[in-house]
């Protein structure tokens, strides 16, 4: 199971990257291999406002179906198009071009709320992955 | 094989419809007129024929095969039924006849059956009154929990809000509680197959708008704790439902009604041998008790006081038409017709030897196969293959395992609660030579699993296509003939 | 006495012993006494003759032998024998919901041929493999078109079927959804009114083509206006009659609906009937009930699965685009074998008969005194008449002279009294229209 360690995770097993304040966000490598082939990505429309752990995306695979929370909470600046003809990205490349969405964050304090690398390689190992 | 489509000649026809014998010539002014034809195949009859026919060679069936499909009751379908639902009298009533001033003298028969069938339907289950309007088994919930949603209104309960609901649950029962407007709480069940009574006791408040449960469960368990499950919902008014999906486990053995239930549905198939056509039709008749009797659906049949059978409109709280007419009157009238000829005692049997044929083939299997609640089960037991899928055989490996030994699997992967489930419902239909046959296929399974565990994934290999690659189906979409091929993006 | 039991006795001894009960009822142990039934009073077991012999008689007690001008979205079409000889095959009528592919390719394909052909005829995209009924499916493509929009406000054609309309308000009763119903005017939708209430608020309008009443309409101008302001519009079609009419695509339509029967179904009194959906490929996500997908198997041939399913409640329980399960999968096929054989030409031929002889009908029952015609919007196969006195007591006199002479508006619509709907389909000779025509006439002088 691949890890990415600069990056920030959720228990619904999202990853962020933060730069200045725009969260870059997608799934991690455990939830890819969960769902299986991705089929599809219900990707949020742009512009619009989420909280943080509010459901914003869904991702399907063949035989099952699964929300995605988002990290941050803030404005939706950026979507990633190219799951929508080519949704096996988030299978081939989840920390990079399976990236799903960029949020403007509004309250940096939130990032509190998620886990380092480590501390989500031992929650991953308490759900005995 | 060809679609029919690719069958298609220019100017070939199936059917003639002869020349017209009135002298009007008519047209649709252009405005409204179709600009170009719909393309529908130009075939003949004997195209058609042969083309259906040999696409129905492509499929299992109960006609055909050993179909033990878990929790979905593929039992034989006695041939008369579909006599009875092909009398002129029964296919050829137009259901708008009975709604005319007069209307339910010309509709005595169809409305009789009707009549009958919710006496026989409310005697077998404990309930006052049944609608057989709705259209198959999650049309059924659906109104079953607006019927709850009614009562709720009626009484000022206001603050009600969700639906509890059992994992071992088909996935229809949160659906229908969602549409009707209701939050669903999933309650675990315990070590023996029952509810957790204390997850139960803990979910359980005053915005507990009711439970739907599935007695026996989706584990072929029986509840033992029913009455005091009923005693925890009702005494914060909630509304009992049951989900009829295994009611032909119990007929003649105990009656939802009587169990503290208050709405149910029945689904036809499954304990009254309708047939499953495919996916459908279906027939989903909905039973209440006094508390909810009032807000049933209309119309409703009744025997008036001249002995006439007629349709009444005349609820006040009703919660109104839930489908066009009076249900799926030629599913029903098989139904009626099978309920007729088996009666009292012979009812009972199909719950007796389903009962007695599913815990032969569970003890034959639980030394190959773990079985998740070590104990009788009712008319379907429930194995998990974790120990075959450690050897890397799954559950999907071993169904395809079993197309090749020309036997329909058994329901994998439900209940969701069990990882690698495997399903198994014979029903009292099937012989126990036939049991037998599939009980070695699947000792075969297990060996084969141990022996060449790669074997599987070729299978099945016998059968007009090999596994279909789903994945394409649901990035690629084509889903009609007229769209254009997608051409392999990944 | 149960003939489809097939365990002897010697075999029941067998099982019990393997099991290690003593007999049957052991194996009900865990449902305690307490809760053995009140009561099981049903009647004795009957033999197959005694029931196919009750039930005739009782199939007896309907009339159907009254030459039918009765209608309402649910008509007497002639079903090719080939229909029912292929759908009632064993293979077919036995089978379950196509969930393994291997073994059900035959269903499967047949609902991929249905799924075209019902895009063949009303020129949308997608279609899916039914829902039960007319009237059910417009349901099911309202809360689509609410889902799709994120909007609560619905608008409603006043001739869309008021049974229909009747099912969507049980189903909607207890949601906040907003409900505005237009009127009809001069029998077709009021423009006028519908622009008046369409606004950003308004997730879909709902039409219907023929609506109710019989007329005919084109709907793309309200379908446009509806687009501009970003809602969803849905039009529910009779089938048959789209062998000659404007096809909803063409009007810009975004969901098609519409009751299934006369696409080789027989009236059983009711159902089972199919309901139909369709679509634009964009939305097919969005769309309910199960959908056929072509792909390829390990060995690259193609091959037909059950796709999309991640929308379907097996897999997303209550976050489910519907809760529906079975569908009307035999009534799908029946359809396509239906529309296979009557083909490309005839279904035009087939509509244009249904046309021709309501018009020849028209023509006679407008000479008859009292009874007028209406005639402020054109018809296909179905029209409106105004009698000089209540529609109800009409068709009860009718029914004496053998003819179910049509469907009294009253019912549905107060104030209507003494309106008629009439159909006419191909199955209606010259010599029966004439002594319809002559029936009426004696019945109102």
């Amino acid at each position: 199971m691949e890890i990415e360690e600069n990056y920030l995770y959720t228990k619904e097993h999202e990853w962020v990257s933060i730069e200045d304040n725009i969260a870059t966000m997608g799934i991690s490598d455990y939830a890819q291999e969960a769902l299986g082939d991705v089929t599809y990505v219900e990707l949020p429309q742009e512009e619009v406002e989420v909280e943080q752990f509010e459901q914003f995306v869904s991702v399907e695979s063949v035989k099952a179906a699964s929300d995605i929370y988002a990290p941050m909470g803030g404005k939706v600046t950026e979507v990633n198009r190219k799951l929508e003809d080519t949704p096996a990205l988030i299978n081939k490349d989840c920390y990079g071009k399976g990236w799903i969405a960029k949020i403007e964050v509004r309250d940096m304090d939130e990032s509190t709320n998620l886990m380092s690398a480590e501390e989500y390689r031992n929650y991953l190992e308490s759900l005995g992955a | 094989m060809e679609l029919i489509f690719e069958k298609s000649v220019e100017s070939r026809r199936g059917f003639c419809f002869g020349a017209s014998d009135v002298p009007t010539q008519a047209s649709i002014p252009s405005k409204y007129a179709r600009k170009e034809d719909a393309l529908l195949p130009q075939v003949s009859e004997l195209d058609v024929v042969r083309h259906y026919t040999l696409l129905s060679q492509k499929n299992f069936s109960v006609d055909t095969h050993f179909y033990p499909l878990g929790s979905c009751t593929m039992k034989y379908n006695p041939k008369f039924t579909e006599a009875l639902a092909s009398l002129p009298g029964f296919r050829d009533l137009h259901p708008l006849l009975a709604q005319l001033a007069g209307g339910e003298r010309w509709t005595q028969g169809a409305l009789q059956v009707l009549y009958e069938l919710e006496q026989w339907m409310c005697e077998m289950t404990g309930f006052k009154n049944f609608t057989m309007q709705p259209l198959a088994g999650a049309h059924g919930e659906l109104t079953g929990i607006m019927l709850m949603a009614a009562y709720h209104k009626s009484k000022g309960n206001t603050q009600k809000k969700y639906v509890i609901i059992p994992d071992s649950a088909h996935g229809t029962n949160p659906a229908s509680a969602a549409l009707a407007g209701y939050e669903t709480v999933s309650i675990p069940s315990n070590k023996e197959g029952g509810m957790d009574l204390e997850a139960l006791k803990a979910a359980v408040n005053e915005k507990t708008a009711g439970l739907m449960m599935t007695v026996p469960s989706t584990y072929g368990v029986f509840e033992p704790n029913i009455s005091e499950i009923a005693k925890i919902i009702h005494s914060v008014d909630g509304i009992m439902y049951y989900d009829g999906a295994n009611l032909n486990a119990l007929l003649g053995r105990a009656r939802p009604g009587d169990l503290g239930f208050d709405v149910m549905h029945v689904n036809m198939h499954k304990t009254f041998a309708t047939p499953h056509g495919g996916g459908g039709p279906g027939a989903g008749p909905v039973g209440v008790n006094e508390k909810l009797s009032r807000f049933l659906a209309i119309s409703r049949v009744v025997k008036r006081d001249d002995g006439l059978y007629a349709l009444d409109y005349d609820y006040p709280e009703s919660i109104g038409y839930i489908a066009s007419f009076y249900g799926n009157f030629a599913i029903l009238v098989r139904a009626y017709g099978y309920v007729l000829m088996l009666g009292r005692e012979g009812l009972m049997d199909t719950t007796n030897h389903a009962v007695l044929n599913a815990n032969y083939i569970m003890k034959k299997l639980a030394p190959y196969y773990k079985v998740c609640f070590d104990r009788i089960c009712m008319h379907e037991s429930v194995f998990s293959a974790k120990v075959q899928a450690a050897r890397g055989v799954h559950a999907i490996d071993i169904a395809k395992f079993l197309i090749d030994q020309k036997i329909h699997p058994p329901t994998v992967y439900f209940p969701i609660s069990v990882p690698e489930a495997i399903m198994i419902e014979p029903t009292e239909t099937e012989s126990k030579q036939m049991m037998d046959r599939f009980i070695e296929k699947m000792i075969e399974a297990d060996i084969l699993s141990q022996r060449d565990p790669a074997a599987f994934s070729k299978f099945p290999m016998t059968m007009p296509v090999e596994r279909p690659d789903e994945v394409k189906a649901a990035r690629d979409v084509k889903t009609s003939f007229f769209l254009p091929a997608v051409t392999d993006a990944a | 006495m149960n003939p489809y039991i097939t365990n002897t006795p010697q075999e029941v001894k067998e099982m019990l012993k393997t099991i290690g009960v003593e007999n049957i009822d052991a194996l009900f142990g865990d449902i305690s006494s307490a809760y053995a039934p009140q009561s099981f009073d049903l009647p004795k077991g009957l033999s197959e003759y005694e029931v196919m012999r009750h039930l005739t008689e009782l199939s007896l007690k309907n009339n159907v032998h009254v030459v039918p001008f009765i209608g309402g979205g649910y008509y007497d079409h002639y079903i090719p024998t080939a229909v029912s000889s292929l759908s009632t095959r064993g293979e077919f009528y036995t089978a379950y919901t196509p969930y393994q592919p291997e073994c059900s390719q035959g269903t499967l394909q047949a609902l991929f041929e249905y799924q075209s052909a019902m895009c063949a005829l009303t020129g949308m995209e997608v279609s899916n493999a039914s829902l039960y009924d007319g009237g059910t499916a417009l349901y099911e493509a309202m809360m689509m078109a609410i889902r799709t929009t994120g909007r609560h406000r619905v608008i409603m054609d006043g001739g869309v079927s008021p049974i229909y309309r009747k099912i969507i308000k049980t189903y909607t009763h207890h949601l906040s959804y907003q409900f505005e119903e237009t009127p009809v005017v001069h029998g077709q939708s009021s423009r006028e009114e519908i622009y008046r209430l369409l606004d950003k608020q308004t997730a879909v309008i709902i039409l219907q083509n023929p609506n109710f009443f019989g007329a005919i309409d084109d709907l793309t101008d309200i379908i446009e206006k509806a687009h501009s302001v970003g809602a969803l519009a849905i039009v529910s079609v009779y089938p048959i009659s789209l062998g000659l009419l404007k096809t909803p695509a063409d009007m810009g339509a975004d969901i098609v609906t519409g009751e299934g029967q006369s696409l080789g179904l027989p009236l059983n009194f009711g159902g089972p009937y199919l309901g139909f959906m369709c679509t634009r490929k964009k939305y097919i996500r969005k769309m309910p009930g199960r959908i056929v997908g072509e792909t390829v198997d390990s060995k690259g041939q193609r091959c037909f699965v059950n796709t999309l399913q991640a929308r379907e409640q097996h897999i997303r329980r209550d976050k489910a685009t519907s809760n529906i399960c079975t569908n009307v999968s035999l009534c799908a096929l029946q359809a396509a074998i239906f529309m296979s054989i009557v083909g490309k030409n005839g279904l035009k031929e087939m509509a244009q008969l249904n046309l021709d002889k309501a018009e020849f009908a028209k023509q006679l029952l407008s000479k008859i005194k009292g009874l007028e015609v209406k005639r402020s919007a054109p018809t296909f196969n179905e029209f409106t008449i105004h009698l000089p006195q209540d529609a109800s007591g009409v068709v009860a006199a009718m029914m004496q002279r053998g003819f179910a002479a049509g469907f009294p508006l009253g019912r549905y619509y107060p104030g209507m009294e003494r309106y008629l709907l009439v159909a006419v389909t191909e199955k209606r000779t010259k010599e029966e229209i004439e002594r319809y025509a002559k029936a009426l006439q004696e019945v109102l002088n």
